[in-house]
């Protein structure tokens, strides 16, 4: 055996060469931590703009003027789910406030029982942030609600906006997911998200009801106006998308708010 | 530059081309050509990270016990590809959100690991750097090539910017879905290697066995 196999050497080289890669890595991932986030924070904001229709395409805006954009025409607002009621506390900060830390929190969020659980999302926030567009007269004109759910690989992060009648969509972006690219990552997809706007969320019985069908859908069918596309080669995908939609708009999630809201609306 | 390093650089990128003739890194040759700007971002981070690793495998070459020599290159490797990784996600957000899990595949791609272990293990740092920039080009050259096509006939654009005006953008051309779906790049990249080996004779293996009828054998 030469020396360079005795067990101390090895011994010796592994843990050297492992503290060596280990600090580089620990080290560029720490510098670069703020830049990442503040990267991801910003596809966040150019998607709530586009999923609202506030500006064509966020992606080819700077920073700043996303930044400005959001400022000025996005009110953020936070919602406690089981009442359906805004939160007017001063508790917790809106413009600070992230789910993603809230469903980390005992006090923030409720575990989901499994049959509860159709998005899998596990642990649901108790409040969520929704954000306002208001036309120039102070009236609602777009409501945009985060959305999220497990689809095929990984959990898809994204908004759903609702005209002003809370009732038809106009439209579902979504700014993290990591399926398929090419089949489940169609999701992403301007051509399919376009088929979104315009859909309604209730039938006339006021009954939630929208659904991704798998194939196509039929347009001289009863219930097309609340029926989108699956996307080919993706019914898990397309599923999951279906699962999620379903349990936000629904009763565990924003539809006490959304009622609420409606009935407002008529009162006013 | 001497002809040595030339030899180095150049080779690997037609007559020595780690996908066309050794068939490595096929696996992210399929997955991220349904563009080019992708498939640029990838080469360029193959290019270095096959380069980086060689040079520093090379340099502990004296040091690396040989019981454990690959994982140990898999451990230089592997820190590369994370440091890239995130330095993509700083600077590089929307590219880096494409190729997803891609990047951090890179420390899976046969080309990476087999020219720390056929070139470095035995090569000076310098060489060693060379080699693998060499083969990180001849990686690139084919990735173009194949996503030039792909991208070109399955979305009828190049580097984003419409060529081929489609039937759903108003146009007349209608896409080939193929061309977005891992199987075409197996096509190209067949034919590439088809038109490789005919030009260049010498790349063409030897069978391992020849082929011979039962009732040949039987009457010898």
């Amino acid at each position: 055996m030469s020396k360079q196999d005795s067990v101390v050497t090895v011994i010796t080289t592994t843990i050297l060469l492992c503290l060596v890669c280990s600090i580089l890595v620990a080290t560029t991932a720490v510098l670069l931590k703020t830049r990442q986030n503040a990267n991801k924070q910003l596809e966040m904001e150019k998607n709530i703009l586009a999923v609202a229709e506030l500006v064509p395409d966020p992606s080819k805006l700077t920073r700043i003027q996303v930044l400005s954009i959001a400022k000025k025409s996005l009110t953020p607002a936070l919602v406690e789910l089981k009442t359906g009621e805004f939160y007017t506390d001063k508790k917790l900060n809106v413009m600070t406030y992230d789910f993603r830390e809230a469903v980390k929190k005992v006090d923030l969020s409720d575990p989901l029982p499994h049959d509860q659980d159709p998005a899998s999302i596990k642990h649901q926030e108790r409040y969520a942030k929704v954000y306002l567009v208001h036309d120039e007269a102070g009236k609602l004109k777009t409501l945009v609600l985060p959305v999220r759910g497990y689809g095929l690989w990984s959990t898809l992060y994204g908004f759903l906006a609702l005209e002003s009648d809370l009732e038809t969509i106009k439209g579902l972006t979504f700014y993290e997911q990591q399926e398929t690219p090419g089949l489940g990552g169609e999701v992403d997809n301007p051509r399919w998200k376009a088929k979104w706007k315009g859909k309604r969320i209730v039938d006339s019985e006021g009954k939630l009801s929208i659904q991704v069908v798998k194939g196509a859908v039929s347009p001289d069918a009863k219930k097309a106006i609340h029926q989108v596309d699956g996307i080919s080669g993706a019914t898990l995908t397309s599923r999951g998308v279906n699962n999620l939609i379903n349990f936000w708009l629904g009763p565990k999630a924003f539809g006490l708010f959304l009622s609420k809201l409606k009935q407002e609306k008529r009162q006013s | 530059m001497s002809q040595a390093t030339k030899d180095l650089l150049l080779s690997p990128v037609v007559n020595n081309n780690p996908i066309t003739l050794q068939i490595l890194g096929i696996c992210s040759a399929l997955a991220v050509t349904t563009t080019m700007s992708t498939s640029l971002v990838m080469a360029v981070s193959v290019g270095i990270v096959t380069a980086l690793s060689s040079m520093f495998i090379s340099m502990l070459r004296h040091h690396i016990p040989n019981s454990i020599r690959i994982i140990a290159q898999m451990a230089v490797i592997a820190s590369l590809v994370i440091v890239v990784d995130q330095l993509l996600r700083a600077y590089a957000f929307s590219v880096s959100k494409q190729l997803s899990v891609f990047v951090g595949l890179i420390i899976t791609n046969c080309i990476v690991m087999g020219r720390a272990e056929g070139f470095a293990m035995s090569n000076g740092p310098i060489p060693s750097f060379w080699d693998g920039i060499g083969n990180g080009l001849g990686y690139g050259v084919i990735l173009i090539v194949v996503s030039f096509f792909r991208e070109l006939l399955g979305s009828g654009q190049l580097l984003g910017f419409t060529i081929l005006n489609t039937v759903n953008n108003g146009g007349w051309y209608v896409p080939n879905g193929l061309m977005l779906l891992a199987p075409s790049a197996f096509f190209i990249i067949g034919l590439l290697i088809w038109g490789l080996r005919t030009l260049h004779s010498e790349q063409c293996e030897k069978p391992d066995y020849i082929i011979v009828p039962q009732h040949k054998l039987m009457k010898g």
